[in-house]
């Protein structure tokens, strides 16, 4: 069952494309994702896959090819990080208008400037409203088996949306850590063959993409769009639990962990769910009702499932690994509350932006947040809900 | 086979329908229609238009004029996304995901905004790839999408909305960019640069060698713009005319990197036969602006000779 091996987490993404076998992957290297595109393209010039690999002058081209690509009824991937996704900005909406679904590996990193290379969500942020379907990543296995479920989200009928499979820069994508692969004939069994309905290289039925689209028409084109990113929560669900029999790992909105009774409770996503836990394991020892909360599906929010979970909880913290600069708070914290205020949960709430490029955040710093909410638990005074955690104040 | 025109109008349908909303006079449509028609009936095509006045004119839902597989995106990337489409059409026609017996094209159309200006680094990058792709540039020289906008292939003095002939500054200051040499610069097997003049023979000729050579081709077609050079629409073919009788604008192909003149004007007018009709140019005749005609001409006469020598040297070299 599954092939054991020790890989990184760009090292697991590229095994994933490689599996997946796409027709087409246009793409443009950028730290730190750069290495997706130079595996794969190792195992283009070694023929161990039929993809045509198109080496672009810049992101934006990398996914305008993409575009054209899927357009033209072929499977197409792509792999980028930070100032790559924000030349792409342009394109990203146009891939989702035109129901197209790419998949690309967003190997989440800092968006300048000032220039770093190093990890925080501030590109993943960036496009967060462009209708792409999220999904966050907290190690290479997971980063990896979200890669091999993408294609069948994505490419479902009552989908056809793009969808992008974060995963930590660095942290994750440069640290090699245990994975359970899936064999080659396993991964190509469960994504299947992809059957556009309409395209380009249809002789038989030539078509036109992307029209003028004026004031009778746009707005139901996007409501459209809004209808498809409703449907993906189904399809997620569905195509998860297809995984989880065939691997026996389980996928779903979000991760609980040690959520049953936690009084406690951090939401957070990507890597930073592994510090969590530990932090959590040495509270429970010590009799702290802490638990987590890790986001997998961020686009489309389960926003009410999420205020569901937290419904039991005496206080709250969500981590944002990019400030909206708004004065307001981070974007993951306003989806989480205003969640939990349309479903009528009122739990105190508050929100910390944290690890901007790249801080390493703390086992001790994630136990200062729990010590934190208990305070907040005990005398349901807030403060101020929207806080630094590691942030020089000299 | 010597080139008909009746007879190349009469056996192959436009590939390009009437109904589209460019102006009447507008040079692009006649562009795009005979240069599709050069295609093998028999061929599939399809064909990317980069925003501008083309696309937003022929393609608004739900119609379209396009009667092959047509693709628009964004303004700057015609040629990243025809990339994408053509990568397809090699991986899946490998794979044997595509009929074997069927060919496919892929026909690139952008204007001078979205081919000169912000869209040359995708062109530039799909063209050095190697994509079996024509770009064509139908150069109207302005962005006259958004209104008579400057761009690099705005030739100089000309009046537009950003560069107004005022009284300090008399219109664009700046000389209009050479694109088909850039081109040239990227050692394609073939450049050429054409108009639609009355038969269309020149076109039409080296749209089909352009379609099919192997490998990324470039066409750069003046398609003049009543709008924005301010003729009437009636004189389109006129001033097509004038543009090439004077030199302002020379027919020339570039085969692996060796030039050829296709057409030679037996009387090469002065270039204010070319200037005089268009509103754009007005102010240069005004008395005291003399000069700015006489280095318009000066810059036309040595684009010209510095094309017949190259044609010369390019010759040589390949005797």
């Amino acid at each position: 069952m599954g092939i054991r091996e020790r890989l990184s987490g760009n090292e697991a993404a590229a095994i994933a494309m490689k599996q997946i076998n796409p027709d087409v992957v246009a793409a443009f290297p950028i730290t730190p994702s750069t290495e997706i595109p130079q595996y794969f393209s190792s195992f283009v010039s070694n023929g161990q896959v039929d993809t045509e690999f198109v080496a672009v002058e810049s992101e934006h081209s990398a996914m305008s090819a993409c575009i054209g690509a899927e357009a033209a009824g072929a499977r197409a991937m792509t792999a980028t990080s930070a100032n790559g996704l924000s030349l792409m900005w342009e394109m990203i909406y146009i891939a989702s208008s035109l129901r197209l679904p790419i998949v690309m590996s967003l190997v989440n990193r800092a968006v300048s400037g000032p220039l770093n290379i190093h990890n925080d969500h501030s590109d993943a942020m960036g496009v967060r409203d462009a209708g792409w379907i999220m999904l966050f990543s907290e190690n290479n296995q997971e980063a990896y088996d979200n890669l091999l479920m993408a294609h069948r989200i994505a490419e479902n009928k009552d989908v056809l949306l793009p969808l992008m499979v974060c995963q930590d820069g660095f942290i994750t994508s440069h640290s090699i850590e245990n994975i359970e692969l899936l064999e080659d004939d396993k991964v190509k069994a469960f994504v299947g063959k992809y059957k556009p309905e309409h395209y380009l290289l249809n002789d038989k039925e030539p078509i036109a993409v992307g029209p003028l689209d004026v004031q009778s028409y746009l707005f139901e084109h996007k409501a459209q769009q809004a209808e498809a990113m409703k449907n993906a929560k189904k399809v997620i669900l569905e195509v998860s639990k297809e995984f989880e029999e065939l691997t026996g790992r389980k996928y779903e909105f979000f991760e609980k962990y040690k959520m049953e009774d936690s009084e406690l409770v951090i939401v957070c996503m990507n890597s930073t769910a592994g510090t969590a836990k530990a932090a959590i394991d040495e509270l429970r020892a010590q009799g702290i009702k802490a638990g987590l909360l890790k986001i997998r599906m961020f686009r489309p929010f389960p926003a009410e499932e999420v205020a569901e979970s937290l419904k039991n909880a005496k206080a709250i913290a969500v981590l944002d690994k990019a400030d909206s600069l708004n004065g307001a708070g981070g974007a993951l914290f306003e989806d989480v509350v205003s969640g939990m205020y349309v479903s009528n949960i009122h739990v105190p709430t508050v929100n910390y932006v944290y690890g901007i490029g790249g801080r390493d955040t703390t086992v001790n710093e994630i136990k200062q947040v729990y010590t934190d909410l208990a305070k907040i638990a005990e005398t349901g005074n807030i403060g101020d809900p929207y806080r630094y955690l590691g942030l020089r104040r000299k | 086979m010597a080139y008909n025109h009746k007879e190349v109008v009469a056996n192959k349908p436009s590939r390009f329908t009437s109904g589209h909303r460019m102006c009447a006079g507008c040079g692009a449509p006649a562009v795009a229609r005979m240069i599709l028609r050069a295609l093998k009936p028999e061929d599939h095509a399809v064909i990317a238009g980069a925003t501008g006045c083309m696309e937003v004119s022929t393609f608004i839902y739900p119609y379209t004029s396009w009667t092959d597989s047509f693709i628009h995106t964004a303004f700057e990337c015609a040629g990243a996304t025809l990339s994408g489409v053509e990568a397809a059409y090699k991986s899946m026609k490998r794979q044997g995901k595509l009929p074997e017996d069927k060919d496919t094209k892929f026909i690139a159309f952008g204007g001078d905004g979205g081919t000169y200006d912000i869209g040359l680094q995708s062109l530039s990058g799909a063209m050095e790839r190697g994509h079996d792709m024509v770009y064509v540039c139908y150069d109207n020289g302005a962005y006259m999408n958004t209104g008579i906008q400057r761009s690099s292939a705005t030739p100089k003095f000309a009046d537009t909305t950003t560069t107004p002939a005022g009284t300090v500054v008399p219109g664009k200051m700046q000389s209009r960019k050479d694109l088909a040499k850039i081109m040239v610069g990227h050692h394609l097997p073939y450049v050429g640069q054409t108009i639609a003049l009355a038969n269309y023979k020149d076109l039409y000729e080296k749209a089909e060698k352009a379609i099919y050579t192997e490998g990324p081709c470039f066409l750069n077609v003046l398609a003049p713009c009543p709008r924005g050079w301010g003729y009437n629409t009636e004189d389109l073919m006129q001033i097509n005319k004038l543009a090439v009788d004077t030199c302002y604008w020379p027919l020339y192909e570039v085969i692996d990197g060796v030039y050829k003149i296709t057409y030679k004007p037996a009387k090469k007018l002065p270039i204010e036969e070319f200037l005089r009709p268009q509103k754009r140019f007005r102010h240069m005749f005004k008395p005291g602006n003399e000069w700015m005609i006489e280095e318009f001409q000066n810059e036309v006469d040595s684009r010209w000779q510095e094309l017949l020598d190259l044609e010369e040297m390019t010759n040589k070299a390949e005797n």
